[in-house]
């Protein structure tokens, strides 16, 4: 067990320290989510409204898709850092790993936790940019928020590492962004909200795990909002979207942690 | 002195290709063991199965006593690794890589900081230990990776294919540390190679091909078994000497590269016969003692060259040249 939790350790160090040593990746990474609010969320908003709202409620589009956008940062980010283990086991660090006396699935969760952290960091600097999409957060929110989306991420790396593990090179990466992140995300009421949805649609996007992410993020963050934006906007309870998070969070930790043990 | 390293009829089987077929060898302890022999031949494989990375299919390989299948944990912690491809972190600084290695293994912090001088003392690396390892050249980041191969204090230490791609002079001054290691701390080395005159490097060199040893000894005895002389005839344009050569002297004349290789008892006498026999169908004729090269030839009917060796390997490296990582 001491020697799990060393390699947890090591493998997440190692992590942050690249995170750290690379403080322009930071800025990078942030680049795609804002745009996604700043020129698609406005662009959208401003060619078309926000068409799904009854003409009383006061929202915005942008308002509406800052959850997304978040849920979308930590999708993109969890998913390329889980994946990123096909670069270590070719390129390095992980060769050395994986001959040193830790457990794999260790090494795998170390890989997770790391991914997360960098998701997290990400995710804070776009909580500070909620005034920009007019979105009022207090501490006890942000907090909340945190939480779903650090139980989004863990899913979500873990996903990455179970896909890597099946991944000799990235030569299937395009087909994964294709055929299995990009649906993720579109599927998932980031960018258009489930009620509004034909019912083929809607039917994908109850499938999606992100749906349950996202709507929870929004029942957050308008949970003291006027009852007609947050019938509007959340389709479910909390506990609902925390217990599918939870569920689906455990088992796709659990699958990436044994994909990654059992390759050769 | 009793075996470090004991490998008893061991064998591995990939679907229908038999990669390693039941080899036996021992090492001794404060041994350099030197693994020679061509790409495919087994020496990869072997190393991986006696690092725990692959699972024999039958046989038994003991590692400081422990068997590599039952307690395989015990065996990693008595080995060290230098990989044939690059692991290191190369966007960490040299003494951050030492470090989380020191970290994988659960040495104390202290005890780590004072290993980690040390081995970067033992490698002229120690005013180099705050820059990123990407800034290093070959030369460099090998010798990080042996001295980060020694800071757990292994009993034996792996070197796969130690310097390819390095150019002669690193060669040199990396087997310069290997030497002094062995000196300094009794460690014993387990090491592949398709280099020969690395392999003369070793005190012991097991010849190995299509997954068997042909042939284990010192490299000088080896040579010696051989005996006599290695003589390169070079035709004159258009003759076919060979049959001729093998006809004469019952030969057997093997063609390489600039014409004929015969293998002689003395070669000074057998010169002036093989010049008078064929005057005037003979370009130039060389002599010189048996190598290893020749012992592997005599061994296995083909040369192990650098050259060929070297395509090889490009071929199998460039398919992932390409796979930068994205930032």
């Amino acid at each position: 067990m001491e020697a799990a939790l060393r390699a947890i350790y090591t493998v997440w160090y190692r992590e942050t320290l690249r995170l750290l040593r690379e403080k322009t990746r930071l800025i990078g990474m942030i680049g795609q989510p804002l745009l996604y609010l700043l020129v698609v969320g406005q662009g959208i908003s401003a060619a078309m409204g926000f068409r799904g709202v009854p003409a009383e409620i006061p929202l915005n589009y942008v308002q509406f898709m800052y959850p997304g956008v978040l849920a979308m940062s930590v999708l993109f980010t969890s998913v390329f850092s889980g994946i990123s283990i096909i670069w270590d086991r070719e390129f390095g660090f992980l060769k050395e790993v994986l001959v040193a006396p830790v457990p794999r699935w260790a090494t795998a969760l170390g890989k997770v936790l790391g991914g997360s952290t960098v998701a997290m960091a990400q995710a804070c600097i776009l909580l500070c940019l909620a005034p920009i999409a007019r979105v009022p957060l207090d501490l006890l929110m942000v907090l909340k928020l945190l939480g779903i989306l650090l139980l989004i991420s863990l899913a979500l790396t873990s996903f990455g590492v179970a896909i890597a593990s099946h991944m000799q090179t990235m030569e299937g990466f395009q087909m994964i962004m294709n055929f299995l992140v990009m649906p993720l995300f579109f599927l998932s009421g980031a960018m258009f909200p489930l009620h509004s949805a034909p019912p083929w649609m809607a039917f994908l996007m109850r499938l999606d795990p992100l749906t349950y992410g996202v709507d929870a993020l929004r029942g957050v963050i308008y949970a003291g909002a006027d009852p007609r934006v947050t019938a509007f906007l959340v389709r479910y309870d909390l506990v609902t979207n925390l217990s599918v998070l939870l569920l689906v969070t455990a088992a796709l930790v659990a699958l990436g942690t044994w994909s990654f043990s059992r390759q050769d | 002195m009793r075996a470090v390293i004991e490998v008893d009829k061991l064998k591995k089987v990939f679907q229908s290709i038999v990669a390693v077929d039941g080899i036996s060898f021992e090492v001794k302890e404060g041994e350099i063991f030197g693994f020679l022999g061509p790409n495919g031949a087994g020496k990869s494989t072997t190393i991986k199965i006696l690092c725990t990375l692959l699972r024999p299919t039958s046989g038994r390989a003991l590692l400081a006593g422990f068997d590599v299948v039952r307690e395989p944990d015990t065996v990693r912690r008595s080995i060290g690794i230098v990989f044939q491809e690059n692991s290191l972190d190369d966007r960490l600084t040299a003494a951050e890589n030492l470090y989380l290695h020191g970290l994988l293994y659960g040495l104390p912090r202290r005890l780590l900081k004072q290993r980690m001088e040390e081995v970067l003392e033992m490698v002229d690396l120690a005013a180099r230990q705050k820059d990123l390892v990407r800034n290093f050249s070959g030369g460099m980041r090998r010798r990080l990776e042996i001295a980060r191969g020694l800071l757990h204090h292994p009993r034996i230490l792996f070197l796969d294919e130690p310097t390819i791609g390095l150019d002669p002079q690193t060669r040199k001054a990396i087997w310069e540390y290997i030497h002094g290691l062995r000196r300094e701390k009794n460690i014993t080395i387990f090491m592949t190679t398709h280099y020969m005159e690395e392999a003369e490097n070793c005190d012991r060199i097991a010849i190995i091909d299509h997954g068997r040893i042909q042939a284990l000894d010192t490299p000088a005895n080896l040579k010696q078994r051989l005996g006599g002389d290695v003589l390169i005839v070079t035709p004159a344009d258009g003759a076919d000497l060979a049959p001729l050569i093998a006809a004469r002297y019952g030969l057997e004349p093997q063609p390489v590269e600039e014409g004929l290789r015969l293998q002689v008892a003395d070669g000074a006498a057998f010169i002036l016969q093989l010049a008078a026999d064929f005057r005037g169908r003979i370009k130039s004729i060389s002599l010189r003692r048996p190598t290893l090269d020749d012992v592997f030839l005599s061994l296995t009917g083909r040369a192990i060259r650098e050259e060929k060796v070297s395509a090889a390997d490009r071929m199998h490296l460039s398919p992932r040249g390409h796979l930068r990582r994205r930032h």
